[in-house]
């Protein structure tokens, strides 16, 4: 029993935070309503999305990201709704900007840095 | 090349030094200096409340809350004081409204009303994430001050001339 549960410990179970509730008859906007779900941060997790998330605040923009959906807006629009309030902190890839410069420059100067050190001459 | 290398090295370093100075919980409001949110909902006393009541040309504190959150319990004095300079609005998360006469009869109510947010899209609508939240919004409707968490003893002195100077 013991090495059942060792056994069961180091699966991968993919465990869902959605409820059956939430998702969308429409296969279509369920569709976009996850694709949704994935680009939002969950605001209070570390590094989560909503869509995998428990947390109340990820349930409730959940729901709201499919009422909208239902009610004709765009996955566009409901972005734009969510980043207005929350701001970049909830998009998982934040906008191009001066105040966030740092973040895809720092990659692009420390390439350059790493190639260096790689192929210079010893 | 060498000493431009060296210069990208220690932009780097003073990059990552400067965000290691920075708090992770604190998240800035993307409400600060805009006009409050349309939103209206049903209120405590059996009517609605709604964007169009908080313009009212009072500066005025809006509080996020709820009687199951214990944060909520220990700011509640300091509410109570507040209420006594200023009006203080509450919009109550996913609470009934028996859990909310309980909590206002053992507690006080310091609220001029209190807005009933059972679905949470009226917080979702404030760019509210956990609860509770405090918002102070001057004469014209506009948010100046966001605080995030319970209003402690020592928030309250920094929360009054906050307000004096907006009044």
């Amino acid at each position: 029993m013991k090495y059942l549960f060792i056994f069961l410990s180091f699966l991968y179970l993919n465990v869902l935070a959605i409820e059956p509730n939430e998702i969308l008859e429409d296969g279509d906007l369920e569709k976009i309503a996850v694709e949704i779900s994935k680009e939002l941060r969950c605001l209070v997790c570390q590094n989560e999305d909503i869509h995998n998330s428990n947390a109340d605040i990820a349930k409730d923009l959940r729901i709201l990201v499919r009422k909208k959906l239902e009610s004709g807006e765009s996955k566009k629009e409901i972005l734009k709704y969510v980043h207005d309030r929350y701001g970049d902190f909830v998009l998982f890839s934040p906008p191009f900007k001066f105040q966030n410069i740092g973040l895809w420059i720092i990659p692009l100067l420390f390439f350059l840095l790493m190639t260096f050190f790689f192929f210079r001459k010893s | 090349m060498r000493y431009f290398l060296i210069v990208i090295f220690i932009f780097i370093l003073v990059i990552f030094y400067k965000g290691l100075k920075k708090d992770p919980t604190v998240i800035p409001s993307n409400l600060l200096s805009k006009e409050i949110p349309e939103f209206s909902i049903s209120s405590f006393s059996g009517s609605t409340l709604k964007t169009k009541d908080l313009r009212d040309n009072k500066v005025k504190i809006v509080n996020f809350f709820a009687s199951w959150c214990p944060p909520c319990k220990i700011e509640h004095n300091q509410l109570l004081e507040l209420s006594k300079k200023i009006p203080v609005y509450g919009i109550a998360k996913k609470n009934t409204h028996d859990d909310l006469s309980k909590w206002f009869e053992n507690n006080g109510n310091p609220y001029t009303r209190v807005g009933m947010d059972t679905n949470g899209e009226a917080s979702i609508e404030w760019g509210v994430y956990g609860l509770p939240e405090t918002f102070i919004i001057d004469k014209g409707g506009i948010v100046k001050y966001k605080h995030v968490g319970p209003l402690m003893k020592r928030d309250q002195e920094h929360i009054e001339k906050i307000i004096k100077k907006l009044q």
